[in-house]
């Protein structure tokens, strides 16, 4: 099936979100859809699957146009989509989850059931997605209920799927089992429009790619096109994909974490005896796949939650029983792995936010009372030191871009003279531009004479800002090495394919 | 006021599109315009509806019924006039005199006392459900005080004023306590707090150092003429801490640390512990300062009105409070204003009720609930009037059973 969209034009009041896109996915290709955060692809795809009405323009199945009022048209007419938050029912079963919406029954509404899984079973074999039919929802891992999802989507017999961002939440292992699942998608004749911002991705698997800015197209690329130039239309100037840095001089050991080790509330341990040294003037970088630790490991060195062992030491002091409080006044800066979650808050304004964790100071309260006065002042300077792009200080952080939202908790963070930056995924959701902007930043930082320690799963920001790398598996540092390895070998680390006497390995204290 | 509104989408810098979707889910400072007006068309739908119920209470204009196909101009008249009289009735009983001013601003005070007590618990994030409880524990301290204690004019006042407020803030400090302690849910625990003081009332009641010497009846001696608000003209001064009590929640709020706080762990408290913010000291001291001004509550009806303590002392103001808040939006102000509307339609309640018509005074309540419900239903209002849906719409929100 072809699906053409022909000068798709979306208006809210005065902004324009996609501008006359006219675009067509060929039967059987994997179309790439590239684009940072804001540019409007999501838009665009709303309004192709009916959950959004499109101002002007049309979209043409095989040459005949369609509306689309609702998501049941457009699943009617054979396009499915796999939405970045899962659309699933975490109590029910797979088989379930699929049959949702359009639930088969045997006599008297009795539910079919076996039919839905024989469906689930059908479906798996024939598009090689491992899936058990009878598993509930919420047990399986993310990459496995993305996989719920697609089948979903192949349940309503689906000719065009649209992925919505479907690595952001992914190991890179899932990464790559994702992409051969689109390739045999590809090849049974499903066409993929395939939503991202990551170069990497698009050229690994992308027939066409679509590049997207401020809700216009820019162009349509082959994947033969490098990285850099793919960057270059989607910010729309020259972007450094690497990180301009001297080598670092490390000091004195600023941080020092000793056999920390936590239990989460489940009882299970998630960090087996962590150590490491942080000195000043240097960044630690911790890789690992996601959920091997790393997220109880940062929380307890902030304190906000505590380490059921070890101790943590910050200049020789001990902070292991200091809550957040204490541990920021210590000299600790810190940029939490989910930034709406515990890194701002969305109904307060960007001034709100840029003291939400200094309104103690002096500086921004006298007694009681703020001093508004000097907030104002601090948000003028901050925003326009970070090039926050917000409409004014008084705008909620929700309502801002998630670079921008990202820029805010760094700006805050980076604020007042520190000993120790934690920073845990800092990039993650954040376009281009900010990527850029954040790891200059960062750096900086470093060449002040802050210990720097940089938690991320994303090898590509490790290797740009690390000068060490402690990698991260089941709850363990299986090796700290250095930022010359070559990206296999330090793959198979994080995939505890290998030990760390395996691997060249560098001195601890190197 | 830090609210003030944005024409949506203007001057954005080009290349930060904001998504409009994200924008309506905020609880906004940005909107009290379109809130004012939904507001606005809510009470008049509400007046709408109650003159169906006027008409339909009428005795008149239903036996006129009986013969509207032969002469249908009666029914219209008799409807006419029984609306007109009950509406007027309603309007001059709460502002028509001296009197009728009087009569609203009383009424009015402890609404807007006990219900800046659930706003300021809003903002923390917090549905306090126990207002009603805080406000009985207030008038037991208070009235034993005021009929009891014999002291000077002035400084017995105090005294009594003091010990309603201290015992509305213990009552709420309970819950808040409990809430950061140990995680029990604040709508459980206050609901449970609120059986607990009225059936402590009930108890003290029938006890001699309560009840009225010489007399088997759960009722108690009003307070001393020396613990009684002053009065200015027919209005007692209690009235006036009513205001000083709102700017003070709107300074706590919005300029101070504590409010600060109470705001960032109302809205996000996992972030707002991740900035150093002690969630569980904001909960507690949320929930004593909303007893607190239970409490205040409190000391108007024993102190101000010169009620002695029955099982009935507070009515139901600790219940009004939380459609005053819903209906304020958990703001100050607008606290203040919805207060003075629901302290208004029960003082104008009564005339009506007296006028000619004879409508119930229970119509006012089921105008003051259509009120809420079509402000809860804004996109109905908007429907009925043909307002254009500016997103402006934002409610309270209150933490689910989740955390």
């Amino acid at each position: 099936m072809e699906l053409e969209m022909r000068g798709l034009t979306k208006r809210f009041g005065s902004f324009t979100a996609n501008d006359d896109i006219s675009l067509t996915i060929e039967p059987g290709e994997i179309h790439c859809l590239l684009g940072d955060n804001g540019a409007g692809k999501n838009k665009l795809m709303n309004m192709l699957y009916g959950l959004l009405e499109p101002t002007a323009g049309e979209v043409r199945l095989d040459g005949e146009p369609v509306t689309f009022a609702t998501p049941g048209d457009a699943i009617e007419a054979g396009i499915g989509m796999v939405h970045q938050h899962f659309m699933l029912v975490p109590v029910f079963t797979v088989a379930e989850n699929v049959m949702l919406g359009r639930e088969q029954t045997r006599g008297l509404g009795v539910l079919d059931r076996e039919k839905a899984a024989a469906l689930v079973r059908e479906l798996s074999e024939r598009y090689r997605l491992a899936v058990d039919p009878h598993a509930l929802v919420e047990d399986l891992p993310v990459g496995v209920q993305q996989r719920v999802e697609i089948i979903k989507a192949l349940a309503n017999e689906a000719k065009v799927l649209i992925l919505d961002e479907p690595t952001a939440v992914l190991t890179p292992q899932e990464i790559d089992e994702l992409m051969d699942i689109m390739r045999s998608l590809k090849e049974q004749g499903t066409s993929i429009v395939f939503i991202t911002h990551k170069l990497r991705e698009v050229k690994a698997i992308g027939d066409r790619i679509t590049v997207i800015r401020r809700g216009k197209v820019v162009g349509t690329a082959p994947p033969s096109t490098s990285e850099t130039e793919l960057a270059e239309m989607m910010v729309g100037r020259a972007v450094k994909l690497t990180v301009d840095k001297e080598p670092a001089r490390p000091g004195d050991v600023v941080m020092e974490a000793k056999d920390v080790t936590v239990i989460d509330p489940r009882g299970h341990t998630v960090v087996k005896g962590v150590s490491f040294e942080a000195r000043a003037g240097e960044v630690l970088g911790i890789a690992g796949v996601q959920g091997n630790g790393q997220t109880e490991l940062i929380k307890s060195l902030l304190g906000v939650i505590r380490p059921d062992a070890g101790r943590i030491l910050v200049d020789g002091q001990d902070i292991s029983a200091h809550g957040p409080r204490e541990s920021l006044e210590t000299g600790i800066g810190y940029i939490p792995e989910d930034r709406s979650h515990d890194g701002y808050v969305g109904a307060f304004t960007v001034r709100e936010n840029l003291v939400l964790d200094l309104y103690r100071n002096d500086e921004f309260s006298k007694g009681f009372a703020l001093r508004l006065d000097n907030i104002a002042k601090n948000a003028a300077a901050r925003i326009e030191e970070f090039d926050i792009r917000t409409e004014d200080m008084d705008t909620p952080v929700s309502s801002l871009s998630g670079g921008n939202q990202q820029k805010v908790v760094v700006a805050r963070e980076l604020s007042r003279p520190l000993k120790v930056l934690v920073a845990s995924q800092p990039t993650r959701g954040v376009d281009v531009g900010s990527i850029e902007f954040i790891h200059k930043r960062i750096i900086t930082e470093r060449d002040q004479g802050t210990a720097v320690v940089i938690v991320s799963t994303e090898l590509d920001e490790i290797f740009a800002l690390a000068d060490r790398i402690a990698v991260m598996y089941d709850g363990r540092i299986v090796g700290i090495v250095s930022p010359d390895i070559a990206r296999e070998d330090i793959g198979l680390m994080m995939a505890g394919a290998v030990g760390p006497a395996d691997v060249a390995k560098e001195g601890t204290d190197a | 006021m830090p609210e003030q509104t944005k024409p949506e989408g203007a001057g954005l810098p080009e290349d930060q599109p904001v998504r409009p979707e994200d924008k309506a889910d905020v609880r906004s400072p940005a909107s009290w315009l379109p809130t004012v007006k939904v507001t606005a068309a809510a009470f008049l739908l509400a007046l709408v509806v109650g003159a169906f119920l006027i008409v339909f209470s009428d005795q008149q204009t239903i036996e006129s019924l009986g013969y509207f196909f032969d002469y249908p101009w009666d029914f219209f008249r008799y409807a006419g006039e029984a609306i007109y009289q009950s509406y007027w009735a309603l309007l001059t009983g709460a502002v028509g005199s001296g009197r009728a001013i009087s009569q609203t601003l009383e009424r009015a005070a402890p609404l807007i006392c006990a219900g800046l007590g659930v706003s300021l618990a809003f903002r923390t994030g917090l549905f306090n459900i126990g207002a009603q409880g805080q406000l009985l524990i207030g008038t037991i301290l208070a009235g034993y005080v005021g009929f009891t204690w014999s002291m000077p004019p002035g400084l017995h006042l105090l005294v009594a004023l003091i010990a309603g407020v201290l015992g509305g803030a213990a009552w709420g400090a309970i819950s808040g306590l409990l809430k950061a302690k140990t995680g029990a849910h604040e709508v459980i625990t206050t609901i449970m707090l609120n059986y607990v003081a009225t059936s402590l009332l009930l108890y003290l009641l029938t006890k001699n150092a309560f009840q009225r010497p010489g007399s088997d009846n759960p009722r108690s001696l009003p307070a001393e003429e020396s613990a009684l608000f002053p009065s200015i003209g027919t209005t007692h001064t209690g009235v006036i801490l009513a205001v000083i009590a709102a700017v003070g929640v709107w300074w706590l709020l919005e300029r101070s640390t504590i409010g600060f706080e109470m705001r960032a762990v109302g809205a996000n408290a996992d972030a707002a512990a991740t900035a150093g913010m002690s969630v569980g000291r904001a909960y507690t001291l949320a929930m004593l300062i909303a007893g607190a001004l239970a409490g205040l509550a409190a000391t108007m009806q024993i102190l101000g009105r010169n009620d002695s303590l029955t099982a009935n002392v507070a009515g139901s103001i600790g219940f009004d409070a939380i459609t005053v808040a819903l209906l304020g939006r958990a703001t100050p102000l607008g606290t203040v204003l919805a207060g003075l509307l629901f302290g208004a339609l029960a003082a104008g309640g009564i005339q009506m009720q007296a006028s000619e018509a004879a409508t119930p005074v229970s119509l006012t309540l089921v105008l003051q609930a259509l009120i809420v419900l079509f402000v809860a239903a804004p996109a109905l209002v908007r429907g009925v009037m043909r307002m254009k849906d500016t997103g402006g719409g934002a409610t309270v929100m209150a933490k689910g059973w989740g955390s």
